[in-house]
């Protein structure tokens, strides 16, 4: 529920957002420190203008890995989260193993990937999967399974079938508990494209970002940062929006 | 004076019985939650199952509606029973019509003659005005209406209610009691209707069964045999205090 709320609880995390960018750039002007070290904000909202079309150019290529591989998520966690849901086998068997392959370090098979299945699209899309499905399953299985009790007995006493007790019951009560994973998988999918594109690759924001870091650009770098908050931002946004349109009984 | 007289039995009618259960036994985990209960229902009548909690109240309605299986002895009905649980249980997300709807949706009944049913009996639950809210935005007592509603179009003429007015204030209370029985009437339903509170069990039924506590068993089967023409007469009844006390007095 992060970034919903009333208009009013915009006020405080604004102003003390402006307050801190304000000490930073005053800290970087008084102190006079050289842009290879660190760029102060004016500097990055110059480097984002001057720079514009290089980084919109990365950053469709990075939006699109994301957005297939969100896509892809979220598809996979559907049909997994069901299968566990119908089948208790199935959910004995991976949910402890879905939990345990959380600990495994993203970063440190990226370049397996890469060594597999080379610098086009389908590493990062497999990265930006195995850390996006996680978040959607989880929420989708807890969200079936804490259907209460009473209510399958309703259900039961009206001789509803499997697919109505699912279309009717259980996958609107997921609904609320899914929109919060879609957030955390929306915020990882960024992440997980750049971390993909860092270790390989001829576009998308994190090769931009490897390079200008390398030139010790770092207005730029900075830049291409301010670009992805802001696109996550813009996107936990829409998700809320979504979200509050699916659940408009909440 | 009060134990069950087959005389007032008999004015009920020599009617058919729409439910019986002969001598059924439950346990959960080994400890045993209900022993020996036979009580049957007849064709139209009210009846109360009154017990402590944990008595196997609703346990009893759980094994009557399948949901629940029986270790020992037989359960016979006799016609399609509606079941409201002791939560309301709407859906948050759908409509009160829908709602109500639900149990026809789910029988593949045509959408707008199922919404045309529920549309018609909406006054009778005192719900117009409400059809397209949200069960978020309605009281208990119009929750538990509603719920009532979805319960009386999934049944046929058997409801069993458990403690529908339980979590209700005093005065919503007695106007729900009171357009139960109207609505009993209307429909000409048979109902059982399970309750903690004995002036309720009292006020509203023809025949109230006394549980014990755990394991439950059935201590008592009483006829009310005063106000039986207009129950509403009850509640300034001496008798009624009479009565309480008797039951108290089992509990
Ligand atoms: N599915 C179950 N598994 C195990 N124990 C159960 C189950 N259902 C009920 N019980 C136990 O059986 C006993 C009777 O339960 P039941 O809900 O029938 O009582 P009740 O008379 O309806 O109580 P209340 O008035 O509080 O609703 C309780 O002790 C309860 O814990
Ligand atoms: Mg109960």
């Amino acid at each position: 529920m992060i970034l919903k709320k009333k208009t009013g609880h915009w006020f405080y995390p604004i102003a003390a957002l402006f307050l801190a960018v304000l000490m930073w750039q005053l800290v970087v002007t008084l102190a006079d420190i050289p842009i290879y070290i660190l760029p102060s904000p004016l500097d990055t909202v110059k480097a984002l203008l001057t720079d514009f079309g290089m980084i919109a150019r990365h950053l469709i290529a990075t939006l699109y890995a994301s957005l297939l591989g969100f896509t892809l998520s979220v598809a996979l966690a559907f049909i997994l989260a069901i299968a566990m849901d119908s089948f208790g086998v199935v959910k004995k068997s991976l949910y402890p193993i879905l939990i345990v392959s959380q600990t495994v370090p993203t970063i440190a098979i990226t370049p397996l990937l890469i060594i597999w299945f080379g610098f086009g699209v389908l590493p990062k899309i497999l990265i930006i999967v195995l850390m996006c499905f996680f978040p959607i399953c989880i929420s989708l299985v807890d969200g079936f399974d804490k259907v209460d009790g009473d209510y399958l007995r309703l259900f039961r006493s009206i001789k509803a079938n499997r697919w109505q007790t699912f279309y009717h019951l259980k996958l609107p009560h997921a609904m609320v508990n899914l929109f919060s994973g879609l957030k955390i998988a929306a915020t990882y999918m960024l992440m997980a494209a750049i971390i993909g594109e860092w270790q390989g690759g001829t576009d998308g924001l994190g090769v931009y970002m490897v390079r200008t870091k390398n030139a010790y650009a770092l207005d730029k770098m900075f830049a291409s940062i301010l670009v992805i908050v802001l696109i996550s931002v813009a996107l936990i946004y829409l998700i809320n929006k979504v979200a509050s349109r699916v659940n408009h009984w909440k | 004076m009060y134990a069950l007289q087959q005389a007032k039995a008999g004015h009920a009618g020599a009617k058919e019985e729409v439910i019986r259960l002969d001598r059924i036994g439950k346990r959960f985990d080994g400890s045993e939650v209900l022993r020996d209960i036979s009580l049957h229902l007849r064709k139209g009548e009210f009846v109360s199952l009154l017990g402590p909690s944990g008595s196997g109240k609703s346990t009893i309605l759980n094994i009557m509606t399948g949901l629940e299986e029986a270790d020992t002895g037989t359960v016979s009905i006799g016609g399609q029973i509606g079941y409201m649980q002791q939560k309301d249980l709407l859906l948050p997300w759908k409509t009160v019509i829908d709602n109500i709807a639900l149990p026809l949706d789910l029988k593949g009944r045509n959408k707008k003659e199922s919404r045309a049913l529920a549309e018609s009996l909406i006054d009778r639950v005192g719900l117009r005005g409400y059809e397209h809210r949200y069960p978020g935005e309605m009281s208990g007592g119009m929750k538990q209406r509603a719920s009532f509603l979805r319960t009386l179009i999934a049944s046929g003429e058997i409801m069993l209610l458990d403690e529908p007015f339980g979590a209700l204030d005093s005065m919503t209370k007695s106007s729900m009691q009171q357009w139960l029985l109207e609505v009993q009437e209307a429909f000409g339903l048979t109902i059982l209707f399970i309750t903690h509170d004995i002036e309720e069990a009292i006020l509203l039924s023809d025949r109230v069964y006394v549980l014990s506590s755990r394991p439950g068993t059935i201590k008592e089967e009483l006829g009310v045999d005063f106000g039986v023409g207009d129950k509403r007469s009850r509640l300034v009844d001496p008798k009624l205090l009479k009565m309480k006390e008797r039951i108290r007095s089992l509990l």
